[in-house]
């Protein structure tokens, strides 16, 4: 039975030649190994103020894989998403409950500085510093104490590289960053933030403002990230989740819903809620 | 009826129309009465003598006033020195650090310090200054005009400070900076034209202040050396001139008082130049 979730999976969508569909990698023979989990979170609570955003999340990432978070808008993906990094601790009043672990050492008692060296950050709207293009990704490098012009050079241009910019900006290191489009500086953004080289990157809805070629362009460069960065991503677009994503977490009301293999999610959630949203049915 | 009604409306309409016209006429008029006198009259006065002679002692006439022009600059130098990094540094705590009920006593307590008689501001600079060292001097000046800074400064520091959207700061956060890096190599750079334009027109605000440099500063007929003697400013130079009897010293207040107006329209127009080509860069 051909149900509109699997036709939505099917249907030709941008980039499918060049990104394997996510069908053929869950396809794969179950591992014998456990495998490594990254992040682990266990009964967090999020609070803003007295209202409580996050109800008892319980949910391990695994190392090098893209797990996506899907939901409506409020749910609290972004949320937990920030968590994650420690970022909400910039806003006042806020309060985190539970456990959460990095490599299983406590993230929530680590020095915050570190966390956020060691798990990356790429935002919503593109944030380039009014910098140039060279010293937006050396900011990372720089403000952790690196300062060598020769290893900052060959970080910056690696980053650039990995992020898929290079070609477009290598005559241009010195010329600010507000010159870039909209994707190149989403894109000068991710760079920025792997020129640390973070264990995890986070991505929150990295793509909602960008046309859908640059769109493209930042799905190729996550999937080819994967091999040696976990990612974690939130998006509002279920077939960029469904492309991307090899796990799969559905929020909503601040509650984790449903997690696990992207096909299983799209194709045979075990919850009614879930499937009324992948299938659109839901507000 | 209703025809009364809006005729009566009408007739009001026109009246506020007339009224607010003329209050907008007569307030450019006299702005342009006093630019215009103090034009005519100081350009007339002014001559090369002027900005390369000191003043002669009364009874003579010619000299000028290449003292009190150096005068100025040295207090103001001092008042920059002074107000500029407190007002910067309280104005950086104030937007990026402070909690809500501490910000908003601040701000109250800077507002007030904005609003305090300069000449009270003076007796401040008198007793902390003048008295322990027991003599008038540029630097006694200088703290006084600095200290007339401090709320300009610490408010458009905040002003523009915040003005940097937050997600510049979660973008140095997010790579690992801590909050101080997070400020001074982001958010301040960011802001950096508007807060230069800031303190420009805050010093050119306290260029022309007279009366706390009257028991500071004091004044001067001579050349002034180093930084702890008494020392003539341009404004207190006006006031000392334009109350003597001679008709030559008036016509010297009025070239001091153009050399002043002149010095102001330069910093303000240099620092609305410096804002043009900030948001300029940052549109791009």
């Amino acid at each position: 039975m051909a149900t509109p979730h699997q036709q939505m999976l099917s249907e030709p969508s941008i980039g499918t030649s060049q990104i394997p569909p996510v069908a053929q990698a869950a396809a794969e023979p179950p591992k014998t190994a456990a495998p490594a989990y990254k992040l682990n979170s266990k009964n967090l609570n999020f609070f803003y103020g007295s209202f409580q955003a996050l109800h008892q999340i319980s949910i391990d990432i695994t190392s090098n894989k893209v797990t996506a978070f899907i939901g409506p808008s409020g749910c609290g993906k972004s949320t937990f998403l920030r968590t994650m990094n420690r970022m909400n601790e910039a806003l006042r009043n806020t309060r985190v409950e539970g456990d959460l672990r990095l490599d299983g050492a406590n993230l929530l008692e680590m020095d915050v500085t570190d966390v956020r060296r060691r798990v990356g950050m790429v935002f919503q709207k593109s944030n380039p510093f009014p910098k140039t293009i060279f010293d937006n990704v050396a900011y990372g490098l720089r403000v952790n104490g690196i300062h060598k012009k020769r290893v900052v050079e060959e970080a910056v241009e690696r980053s650039l590289d990995r992020a898929a910019l290079l070609t477009e900006v290598k005559d241009k290191l010195h010329k600010p960053a507000s010159a870039l489009s909209g994707g190149q500086q989403q894109r000068l953004c991710i760079a920025r933030a792997l020129a640390v080289e973070p264990e995890v990157l986070l991505l929150d809805e990295p793509c909602s403002a960008l046309d859908p070629i640059a769109t493209l362009k930042i799905e190729e460069l996550l999937f080819k990230l994967k091999n040696s960065t976990t990612i974690v991503i939130v998006t509002h677009n279920m077939q960029q989740a469904a492309r991307l994503a090899d796990y799969t977490g559905f929020f909503l009301m601040g509650k984790l819903i449903e997690f696990g293999d992207t096909r299983k999610i799209f194709q045979n959630p075990g919850v009614k809620a879930t499937e009324d949203y992948v299938t659109g049915r839901f507000g | 009826m209703m025809m009364e009604i809006s005729r009566r409306r009408k007739v009001i309409n026109a009246a506020m129309l007339s009224l607010s016209g003329i209050c907008t006429v007569l307030v450019i008029g006299v702005l342009f009465f006093i630019l215009g006198y103090l034009l005519w009259h100081g350009f007339r006065s002014l001559n090369w003598e002027f900005f390369t002679k000191l003043p002669k002692p009364s009874g003579e006439s010619g000299g000028g006033m290449a003292n009190a022009i150096v005068g100025s600059g040295k207090v103001l130098l001092v008042a920059t020195l002074i107000g500029v990094p407190l007002g910067f540094l309280a104005g950086v705590y104030l937007a990026e650090y402070s909690g809500k009920t501490f910000a908003f006593s601040l701000r109250y307590t800077v507002d007030l310090l904005n609003g305090v008689p300069s000449i009270v501001i003076g007796i401040v600079a008198y007793a902390l200054v003048v008295r322990p060292m027991g003599h008038f001097s540029a630097l006694a000046g200088g703290v006084a005009l600095g200290i007339m800074m401090i709320p300009i400064a610490v408010r458009t520091t905040e002003e523009f400070l915040r003005a940097v959207p937050n997600s510049l700061r979660e973008g140095a956060m997010a790579l690992g900076a801590t909050k101080a890096k997070t400020v001074f190599t982001v958010v301040v750079p960011a802001a950096i034209s508007g807060l230069a334009s800031g303190m420009m027109l805050n010093l050119a605000r306290v260029a022309g202040e007279t009366a706390p440099l009257l028991f500071t500063a004091l004044g001067n007929t001579f050349w002034s050396h180093g930084w702890l003697q008494p020392i003539a400013t341009l404004p207190v130079m006006i006031y000392n001139y334009a109350i003597a009897p001679e008709e030559d010293l008036h016509q010297q207040a009025w070239a001091a008082g153009f050399v002043l107006l002149a010095l102001v329209l330069v910093i303000n127009i240099t620092a609305r130049l410096i804002i043009a080509r900030g948001s300029a860069s940052s549109r791009r």
